[in-house]
């Protein structure tokens, strides 16, 4: 049986990386949560995408980051911050997709 | 070189304010240096092309005051860096204006150097041609035609200039806009104390308790920098610095938590630690700094793109929100035929929320199950005439609209304020977001005056 990340995350968050990228960060609870996922990859460029539902392409890193038992995906922003039709300056509103990831 | 360098940062942003017990608490420390990082690219791109601060200037002179006041009387240098929250001239001399005020009220006298990071539109055009920029990541290519229509032009500097104007004797020193943690690692750099830490332990400073936990932009931090490494200490006893506090905010921000270029070259974090030294505190080893083979500065610029004007309303009728986004394309629809060679369609926006208004073309989940929706309507025109034109346009055509299966005859709109339509102003966008490599010139250079 699935279980939801919120089980494994203790922080899920999304922000700017200067005004023409969005970052994700997932924070795990514990160094045992970061090797699960590490280790069977959960967190990966066409999970993200399909999340997001954006080309692979346009998701530019995956990265483990073991010193913050964190992972983190970098998105191309489908808009520069306060381009026309901007919904979200600060990028920081737009993690949500990720709550629905499973392990 | 001493044992160690204490360096006291007040606040996450000046003019994000921080409880005068927590300062009062770092002056007992007796820091060798008060800094602070007064601005960020985050609020968007309207404050730079603006220029404009997007912090509040009462709260800004607030900020400053306890920091000149403790830092002039006992002899400890202030650092400022993006001055005015964008950095360009414009909010450089806002921000020196504040100093100039306090200066006054507080009879304090000192050096100051003031940096401006401006970059002329000649320099950048010169460096165009003879391909010396390169677009960051995701950054369209830069053209002459966009650098010129750039109100304004900055590069982030780094240490280099702060230490100059503090070598020439500046007890104060304001930059224009500058890599977050130059302002903090310049003077330990000066004395001879590890690049790599000096310039990590300023990336967290930067942020100031943001980076503890539990973690706040409006209260203080101390960085002790060592030989081998650098302390991290809260000034509350509300909150600590925690090896997961401080370790997860070297990702913040940022797209590869290893590596985070800067002006000259990266810190390199493959090999950083975090450990727990009790108290609250955390101890942070292995960071190094690693020049690039060219000294490279990033650019950020801005340009005008137009006028807003905007009405926010909402709809309660279940009937209008199961067909929201066919009403919005056929509103759209209508208002290009009620002027058909005047086509506008591109510059008005339905920002739906309780549908997809936080995430837009993002957002996965297709239906909403909202009851209620809000509505933001968005004219963006060349003029400000024109955008209130299209905005009032195209609020009256929704208000009245008949769409398919309408049963509430009498409006399809709730405006909760008279007048319902806003003008927005001048609106911006990032124009330059570039790396110039500067060939060699020293294109910043510090203004120094006797206050």
């Amino acid at each position: 049986m699935k279980r939801s990340i919120l089980e494994a995350a203790k922080v899920i968050r999304s922000k700017n990386a200067g005004p023409f990228e969005l970052t994700f960060d997932i924070i795990f609870k514990d160094r045992e949560y970061f090797e699960l996922f590490k280790s069977q990859n959960i967190v990966n460029p066409e999970l993200i995408a399909k999340l997001y539902k954006i080309d692979v392409s346009d998701v530019l890193g995956i990265v483990w980051f073991a010193p913050a038992n964190a992972v983190k995906a970098t998105i191309k922003r489908p808009l520069a911050s306060g381009a026309p039709g901007e919904t979200d300056i600060y990028g920081a509103q737009q993690h949500a997709p990720l709550l629905e990831i499973e392990f | 070189m001493t044992d160690e360098f204490r360096v006291l940062s007040p606040t996450a942003i000046l003019g994000y304010g921080f409880p005068e017990s927590s300062f009062r608490k770092g002056m007992e420390r007796k820091p060798h240096l008060i800094a602070v990082d007064a601005g960020s690219t985050d609020p968007g791109p309207y404050y730079l092309g603006a220029g404009k601060a997007f912090t509040n200037r009462a709260f800004v002179k607030r900020d400053l005051r306890y920091m000149l006041r403790e830092g002039v009387k006992n002899n400890i240098p202030v650092v400022v860096g993006t001055a005015g929250g964008s950095g360009a001239s414009v909010h450089l001399e806002w921000c020196r204006q504040i100093v100039l005020e306090i200066a006054a009220e507080e009879k304090l006298s000192f050096k100051m150097g003031v940096i401006p990071a401006d970059v002329s539109k000649e320099t950048v055009k010169k460096a165009l041609g003879e391909g010396r920029i390169t677009p960051l990541a995701c950054v369209p290519e830069l053209t002459e035609s966009l650098v010129d229509e750039t109100t304004y032009l900055v590069a982030q500097i780094g240490p280099e200039p702060i230490i100059e104007a503090l070598k020439a004797g500046c007890n104060v020193v304001l930059a224009g806009r500058c890599y977050d943690p130059a302002c903090f690692a310049a003077l330990p750099i000066m004395l001879g104390y590890d690049e790599g830490l000096a310039l990590h332990m300023g990336k967290i400073l930067e942020c100031a308790a943001i980076a503890a936990t539990p973690g706040s932009g409006a209260d203080c931090a101390l960085g002790i920098l060592k030989k081998d490494s650098f302390i991290l200490e809260a000034l509350s006893p509300k909150r600590k610095f925690t090896c997961e506090s401080a370790a997860a905010h070297t990702l913040y921000e940022k797209s590869d938590p290893y590596h985070l270029p800067g002006p000259g070259g990266a810190i390199n974090l493959e090999n950083c630690s975090f450990t727990d030294i009790g108290d609250g505190r955390v101890e942070v080893r292995g960071s190094r700094f690693e020049p690039t083979p060219r000294y490279l500065i990033k650019l950020e610029g801005a340009r005008s793109i137009g006028y807003r004007s905007i009405s926010i309303a909402g709809t309660r009728d279940p009937i209008m929100i199961g067909s929201i986004d066919q009403i919005l394309a056929e509103v759209k629809a209508h208002i290009k035929e009620m002027s058909p060679e005047d086509d506008r369609s591109e510059q008005l926006f339905f920002h739906v929320y309780g549908k997809n208004g936080v995430m837009g073309q993002l957002e996965p989940l297709a239906t909403t199950s909202s009851h209620e929706l809000c509505i933001v309507i968005e004219a963006l025109c060349p003029s400000q005439d024109e955008a209130d034109t299209l905005c009032s346009v195209a609020r009256s055509t929704l208000l009245h609209y008949g769409y398919a299966g309408r049963i509430s005859t009498a409006g399809n709109l709730a405006f909760p304020f008279s007048p319902s339509d806003i003008k927005m102003g001048n609106v911006y966008e990032f124009s330059v977001y570039h790396l110039m490599d500067p060939a060699g010139e020293e294109l910043f250079k510090p203004i120094i005056e006797d206050i």
